[in-house]
Order: C-alpha cells, then structure tokens, then sequence
C-alpha cells in the first residue's frame, strides 16, 4: 500500500472511533432529546435533520475519497518521479473541469437545502392555533413563573416549573423575562425561543404523544443557569382536564392540627410576603405560587425532588440546595419547619 | 560647489549602498544598522518585526496553553454527573476566561503575530512598516493580557461568558469589577489588532519587492491582507459596543437597558457583527499556510490561484452577512432569517472551491509527506466535518433546535481547531527551521499529531450528541440519567490526550532549539522569498532586495534583474513600491528604535485600567500619555540630517 507511515495509527484512531461510536449508542438509548421528537414541530425538524446528516455524509464521504486518492497518486507519482518542483510545469487541463463541476455540485446542493430550510421553517409557523391554550411563562434568575390564562373550561391559575398540556391541542406561549435573558426549551417538542426583558416573545407547539418532557433554559443566564429546568407533562385531555380544574381550585383549608399550626407560622412568618396561597390571606408576588406545591413532582426550577426532607432542608437554607438561589434561609426552630412542611404536604 | 557635487557628498557621508554586488563590508553594515540594540534596555527598544513577531507568537501561545488548562478543568468537573469539584461560580469564570482567551487573545492576535513575522520575509522587505507601531500594539497586548489574568487571579475574573450578553453583564447582575476587566481587556486587544492591521496593511501594499504584482503575492501574504481589512471593518463594532457596555456601568448610560430605552439585542448586534468575522479572522490566515505547505510538500504551485485569491475575497465578504445566525432564537421576522440563512450556506461554496484546489494541487503533485503536511490533512478531515455541523447551523429549524447547546460547542471547535490550530501546528512545523534555525523532530511531530488528532475527535465529536441529547452550553454541572455520562467521561478522557499532545509539542521544541537539526537556508524547498535567506533570517532579512518575476520566485526560472541595489546600509533606508505592480516607488528613511513605545503602551495601560475604577482616569491618565506619545514622535536633529542627506533629486 501507499503511505507507508499513515497505516497503523490509521487502524488505532478506527478502532477508537468505533468504540466511541459504541459508547455514544448505548448512551442514546436514552432517548431523549431533539432525537425523539414528541411533537409536530419536533418532528418537522427532525425530519430536515435526517435528510440533511445523509446530505452531509455524502459531501463528506466524496471528499476525503478525493483527497485519498489525490495522496496515493501523488505518492506513486513522487516514487517515479524527481521531486524537483517543476518550473513553469501547468496542471493538467481536466483538473480544472472537475474542480469547476464540484464547485457547481456544491453551490447547487448548497441552495437546495436553503430551500427545504426556508420551507420548513415557513411550515414551522403555521401550527393552526385556533383552540389554543394560552400560557404565559416568565423567566427569572433561576426559575419559571407561568401563568395559564383564562380558558373556556376553567378560570386561570399559576404554576412554577412544573407544566402540563394536553395531548393534540395546540398551546401558544408567550415568553418574558424579568431579569436577564433566558431562553424557553423543550427539545422533544420544538426549538428554543428566547425570554428576552423588554420584549414579549412567543412560541407555539403541539404535543402529539403522551409523555413527560424536559425543558431548559437554553440561554446563559448566570450563576445556577445549570439549574433552571422544568417539566412539561402532556396528559390525554380527560387527565389535562382534572388537572387543570385542580389547579385553578384554592387551596382547601388544612384539618390537621399541626398542619393548622403550620399554616399559622406560614402566615406569620415572612414565607407570605412572597409566596401566595390562593384562598388564605397568603399573597405574596416574588417567588412561585405555592397553592398546590404538593402536587407537584419538583421544587427549585426542576432541579430537587419534592420530598418532605429536601422540602424541609430547603427552607432552611435554600443556598445548601441550590447555591446562590434568591429566597433568604429562615430562622426557624427544627419544630417549626417540621409543622411547615406538614402544612405544605397538604397543599395537594 | 554645485549643488549636485554637495548633494553626493552628504549622501555619501550617510555612508555606503547596498546591492547584490555590494560585498560583506555592506552586508556587515546593513547587519549593525537594523540590528536591535543590546541589553534589557534594548529588550524594549527592540522594533524589529521579527523580534517582536516572535515574542507575540510566544505570548499568544503562552495564553493558548492557558486557556487549555483552563478547558481541562472544565472537562474534570463534567466528567462526571453531579460533580463538585468546581462550585458555579468559579465554573462560569473558567468558561468565560477559557473563550475570551482563546478567542482575543489567541486565535486572533496568533494570526497577526505569524504574519508580522512572515509577510515582510515573504514579500522582500527589509522591516514591517510602521516598526515603532507593530512594537507598541505588541506592548498592548501583552499589558492587556496580562490585566485580565492578573485580576483572574485575584479572584475578579469576569463570569458572564465571553460574548458578554446583556442585561446578564450590566451592573445590576454583574456587580464586582469582572465585566469592567472584560470589557477592558476588549478594548486592549482591538486596539492592538487595529494597529496590526493598518502595519500589514501598509506593508503588503507599500512593501513588496519590485515586480511582485498583486497576482504574484503568496497566497499567505493574500489571506493576511483580507484578514487585515476584515479587522478593520469588524473591530470597531466590538469596541462601540464594549465602550457602551463600559460606560452603562461606569457613568450610567443606557444603551442596553431596556427599562430605560435601551435595547438588549443591539448588544447581540453589534457582539457577532464583530463576532462572526472573528472566525474568519482566525480560519482565513490558515487557509494561506495550507496553501504554503500543499504546494510546497506536493512540489507544485497551487492549482488554481486566482480562483484561490477570489474564493477568500468573497469569504471576506459573506462573512459580514451571516452573523444573525448567532441570534435565529431571539424574534426576527421571517425574511431576514431566510436571507441570513441563504448567506450562511453561501460562504461554504468559496471554502469548496479552496478545498477543490489543494485537493486538485495534491493531485497534480508528488507527494513529500512530512509532519506540516499532517496537520493539513488533518485540516480536511475536521475542518469539512465542521463545515458541514456549520451547514446545519445555518438553517432556522435546526439552529432552534442545537443552538447553544453542546452541538454548537462540538461544530466551533471542529471550525476554529481544525481550520485554526491544525494548520496553525502544521504552520509551526514548517516556518519554525526559518524562525530558530533548527528543524524540529518529525517522529515527535507525528507522536504530537496522532495524539492530538485522536484527542480532538475524542474529546469534540461525542458533544455533538450531547447537543442532540438536550445538553445546553454554560452549564458547570448536569444530573445523571439522561444518557449524557459516558459521552462527557469520553471528552474528559479525549482533553487530557490533547494536554498530552501539547506537552510532546513543548517538549520537541525545547529539545529541538538545543539539539535540532541545523535548518538549510531552504530546508523544505519551498518556493517563497522567506526561503531564500538562511535561517534564522539576519536582521536586514535580505542582503540585496530581490526582483520578483513569478509567483513562486524560487521555483520559477531566473528572471533579469534579480536584485536591485541602491539603499543605503548606514541608514535604515527601505524601498517602497506601488500598490498593484509594485514598481519602485520611493525610498522612505524608517525610525530607529526606541523605548517610546514601550513607555506609551504603559501610560495606555495605566489609562485603561484606571478608567475600570474611576471614568476620571480617562482624563489625568492623558497626560502621562501625550507626554509618552510626544517623545516618542520628537523628531531627533541626528536622524533629520541624516535624512536630509539621504534625499536625492530626481
């Protein structure tokens, strides 16, 4: 063979990509991603994706061939022949002609997949949103606060990180920031848009299957830009339904004593000033509404799960979950936290 | 006396010509005349291009090794899910350390050091232009560098990434000095890279030898020229938005505040209209060292040059229309995003046809395969792939879906490894014999490369699914179960095979500058100017200014003159020619050296830094400045007279 030299790392650097390739494939198992669209839109995408990774391949496979064989045959040519530089020698005429054909080739491949990009990105904005359900969902250094707008079947209520939809409707968002920029995304269901503050963007998507989904903020947004995530959970309608009505519910009034206790320090204390409870005096505007904190699976933007110790722990110093996280550590007795998050348990 | 008669003898007082039968006496004295002066004073003094060349190429290098190891420790901590070995904070500052470091001050300023050393040898010239300017950008950069490590070190580094995004970078969420530091180190560095710019500007234009026309220029000497005219153009964007960013901290202006009618994305703006160019700056100067070296090591003049010299024209060009795809995800209405898609796809057919010709270069050739020419294979394999993820990138639905995540950080590093450094290295391997005088090891060279090229598709292809997989960019820790584990424990183990690399690397040079080969003149036999004198060049470059007949002189027959004579060697007299034929031109006297830039560059410092803490600083730190810059503009009565004496009638 040719190249003598190139041979044996050549073997090496195969073998490591092949058990790269292994590796990257049982981790894709997984499944999760842009890779294993959920949604119309996803699915677009992902569709344009598989043509344009075959398109590439191609282009890729035609040149190193090119260039493999440009190197045997220059080698070949150095073994018979001087290696002085020819003066004035000139290339040989049909190079020209093929270099000018695959610069054709690839200028037209080039604006074909403009094309397919324009068209997509056309059929990508016209999700029909008649029957829409309208969300509004506002960014905030480190988690989400959104707002389910007023629907034909029920009145409107607010959640945090924890989203659902139903399955098959589609669902306008509308996307703000109160600080610094963030970005809205859920691979599984469409492509990111950015919350930028100053300006209200949207995004629209549908989800077509069942499942549970994960978002991120896509967009660097400071020191726990790692930890904003949240969830969007697509039920079939009858499920979204009772959701919903349970969640535009107020909150029922605890029974327990110590839950009644709880409810008391909860008042009482600062947690009020910035947590709401709807149907107790509890209105405070600057962190997630907490009317049914205990339906939902996360706490801290998605990132801790939502247990009575990690809830516990996290009242009394949310820094210890989620270091640089803006709700202040409490002073409370290892009582007082107790009959909290008994009250807070209750809040279904 | 007549006025000629008296003309000659002050000319002759300036003492004798040079030319190719000149003689060693002349030879002896053009060495002492363009010699630097000894000692440490002289360390400051010095403004010979290729002293200071050389201590910028250093420079930068010592940052790329920086901000390497900045990179490792980032791959330590995502080695493994839920990770603490670096908390958040300290994470966000190595992320923002590691690209501004890479990006300012290294990918772009290396670009500019290796042509201030090469152009002037590549083109015939006995000394830069503006030698006192490429010695104060030089100061510049290294003070403006040194700034930013320096107050990384005390714990102020910046954190807000290196694009710096606003609001996230304003005073109300970036308190603390590190994005004044960063936005100040903005400032040093594009003020050094302006200047570079207008120097290898001027010497390319002004400079050549006689009868190197535009279309005989090595295909380097072309890239540097786009590349510097592409510097002026996108600098100035960087440095208004950096200045605004300063003063909405410093002095409360509000450009970018939106609650008081400032815009968040007139940031984004004015960042990737500088920030895109900005790859370019960094990928085209390797497309000239890919071209020294296929046609050097496939004994063939490149094929295709002039489609080679429009294809980075138009690059150059198209680069200017495509930076919205950095912002597909912010609201933009639906045309504009059809034509910055239409221009990101476009700039890829000019990069085909450059990649057509070496491959049709190769292909006419006879093959030499030597370590340079690794790293530019290297180039194709990567650079391609990059290309291509780049071709994705483009496209609205796709970028909504792998923008800022780690698909993106995969494709910038296949673009600005394998299209910068890979052929950065092979530019190393090639040029270092001309810059030390020794040859460096070729069995080291392919160690280094194997490892390098292993650990780069190791540690970069894998991010590619990670990206798919949902990862985004800028996070310092991620939590297990998403199938993301084994992908980031295989770019952790890939990083540490290119710190192995860089360390083979380091090791074959210091070995190699004491025990290497002793370099021929033309150890490769090339067919550019910077061949034709030994190795290291001596401090005049060229004993006799060569005449050019060809675009490769020493590969192309003998032409008539072959050298012209005339300057004088007691003087630093140099020729300057015409911009298109280079037909001689005039004989401009150039300034000897001097500490005065050294001394401006420190009072520019002291200027830039104080106006972090007080916008006062900009008005008391003038004064040491003007002070710095009068002394060094003074004209002194010696070199007047001696210019006087140099002049002739026509």
């Amino acid at each position: 063979m040719p190249l003598p030299g190139l041979h044996a790392p050549t073997v090496w650097a195969h073998r490591v990509t092949w058990a790269l390739l292994a590796a990257c494939a049982s981790d894709a198992a997984a499944g999760q991603g842009a890779l294993d669209p959920a949604g119309v839109q996803a699915a677009r995408i992902h569709s344009l994706w598989q043509l344009t990774v075959w398109v590439c391949i191609a282009v890729f496979t035609l040149v190193l061939l090119a260039l493999m064989m440009a190197l045997v045959r220059a080698t070949r040519r150095a073994r018979r022949e001087s290696s002085e530089p020819a003066r004035g020698e000139r290339h040989e005429p049909g190079a020209t002609r093929v270099v000018l054909i695959a610069s054709l080739l690839s200028g037209a491949a080039l604006a074909g997949l403009v094309a397919l990009d324009v068209l997509t990105d056309r059929a990508l904005s016209r999700l029909p949103v008649n029957d829409a359900l309208h969300i509004e969902m506002v960014g905030a250094q480190w988690w989400w606060r959104t707002r389910y707008a007023n629907d034909p079947d029920g009145p409107g209520f607010e959640v945090s990180s924890d989203l659902h939809v139903p399955v098959g409707r589609p669902v306008v968002v509308t996307l703000k920031s109160v600080d610094v920029i963030h970005s809205f995304w859920v691979p599984q269901l469409h492509g990111k848009k950015d919350m930028l503050p100053g300006r209200t963007t949207t995004i629209q998507f549908r989800a077509d299957r069942a499942g549970s989904f994960r978002g991120e903020c896509a967009e660097f947004c400071g020191l726990q830009h790692a930890l904003m995530v949240f969830n969007i959970t697509a039920d079939p309608p009858e499920r979204y339904a009772q959701w919903q009505a349970l969640q535009a519910s107020p909150a029922s009034p605890p029974a327990q004593p110590d839950a009644l206790r709880g409810q008391a320090l909860f008042l009482a204390r600062n947690c009020a000033q910035c947590h709401a409870v709807r149907g107790t005096p509890a209105g405070g505007t600057l962190g997630p509404d907490l009317t049914h904190v205990a339906s939902r699976p996360t706490i801290a933007a998605g990132t801790v799960a939502n247990r009575p110790d990690l809830l516990a722990a996290w009242i009394v110093q949310p820094q210890s979950l989620k270091a640089g996280a803006t709700m202040p550590p409490s002073a409370l007795e290892p009582e007082e936290v107790r009959l909290l998050v008994s009250y807070l348990e209750t809040l279904k | 006396m007549t006025p000629d008669r008296a003309l000659r003898e002050m000319s002759d007082r300036a003492g004798g010509r040079d030319g190719p039968r000149a003689g060693q006496l002349a030879v002896a004295a053009l060495r002492r005349t363009w010699s630097d002066p000894p000692g440490f004073m002289g360390m400051l003094e010095a403004i010979d291009h290729k002293t200071i060349a050389r201590r910028f190429i250093i420079a930068t290098l010592v940052f790329f090794l920086l901000g390497g190891l900045l990179a490792l420790l980032m791959r330590v901590q995502l080695a493994r899910p839920q990770a603490h070995l670096v908390g958040p904070e300290a994470y966000n500052q190595l992320f923002t350390m590691h690209g501004s470091t890479m990006m300012f001050l290294f990918a772009v300023p290396v670009m500019q050091a290796v042509a201030a050393y090469l152009v002037p040898l590549m083109v015939g010239a006995r000394s830069i232009a503006f030698p006192r300017l490429n010695a104060f950008a030089y100061w510049i950069f290294v003070m403006g560098g040194a700034f930013l490590y320096l107050s990384f070190a005390l714990g102020a580094g910046p954190n807000v990434g290196w694009f710096a995004y606003v609001p996230l970078s304003s005073s109300d969420y970036a308190p603390g000095k590190g994005a004044d530091i960063w936005a100040q180190m903005i400032t040093f560095t594009e003020l050094a890279s302006l200047l570079q710019a207008i120097v290898l500007i001027t010497t390319i234009l002004k400079m050549r030898a006689p009868g190197m026309r535009l279309d005989q220029m090595p295909l380097f000497v072309w890239a540097t020229l786009v590349t510097q005219f592409m510097v002026l153009f996108a600098m100035p964007a960087v440095m208004i938005g950096s200045s605004s960013l300063i003063l909405d901290r410093l002095v409360g202006t509000h450009f970018f505040n939106p609650a008081r009618g400032g815009d968040v994305l007139l940031w984004q703006h004015l960042f990737w209209f500088f920030g895109h160019p900005e790859v370019y700056l960094i990928f085209i100067p390797p497309l000239g060292f890919i071209s020294s070296i296929v046609s050097t090591f496939s004994r063939r003049p490149i094929f295709g040059y002039r489609a080679m010299v429009l294809a980075l024209i138009a690059t150059a060009f198209l680069a200017f229309s495509l930076w919205v795809h950095h912002m597909f995800a912010t609201n933009l209405p639906e045309i504009g995003k059809s034509f910055f898609t239409a221009a990101s796809l476009a700039i890829a057919v000019p990069s085909a046809v450059q990649i057509f010709c070496w491959i049709a270069t190769l292909w006419n050739g006879r093959l030499d395969l030597k370590s340079p020419l690794y790293f530019v294979l290297a180039f194709f394999v990567i650079l391609v792939l990059g290309g291509l993820t780049g071709v994705m990138l483009g496209s609205v639905p796709l970028d909504l879906q792998v923008h800022d995540t780690y698909f993106v950080v995969a494709h910038l590093h296949y673009v600005l490894l394998g299209g910068g450094v890979f052929p950065l290295f092979g530019a190393f391997y090639f040029w270092f014999p001309k810059l030390s005088g020794r040859m460096l090891s070729e069995a080291a060279g392919k160690l280094h490369f194997w490892l390098f090229f292993v650990g780069f598709n190791l540690t970069f292809f894998p991010m590619h699914l990670l990206g798919l997989h949902g990862m985004q960019r800028r996070i310092w820790t991620y939590p297990a179960g998403l199938g993301w584990d084994g992908m980031n424990l295989a770019a952790t183990v890939g990083a540490f095979l290119i710190a192995l690399s860089a360390l083979v690397f380091i090791l074959n040079v210091v070995f190699s500058l004491r025990h290497g080969a002793v370099a021929r003149a033309n150890p490769w036999g090339a067919g550019t100017l910077e061949w034709s004198m030994p190795s290291p060049p001596p401090p005049h470059n060229f004993d006799a200014i060569p005449v050019v007949h060809g675009a490769d002189p020493l590969w192309s027959p003998p032409g008539q003159p072959a050298f012209v004579g005339g300057l004088a060697t007691q003087a630093r007299e140099v020729l300057a020619t015409t911009a298109f034929e280079a037909r001689p031109d005039s004989r401009p006297l150039f300034p000897s050296p001097t500490a005065w830039p050294f001394w401006s560059a420190v009072a520019t410092t002291v200027l830039f830094v104080g106006s972090v803490f007080s916008p006062w600083a900009v008005v008391w730190a003038s004064l040491p400045l003007a002070v710095a810059l009068i002394c060094w503009f003074w004209p002194k009565p010696r070199e007047t007279s001696r210019s006087v004496a140099l002049e002739q009638r026509p």
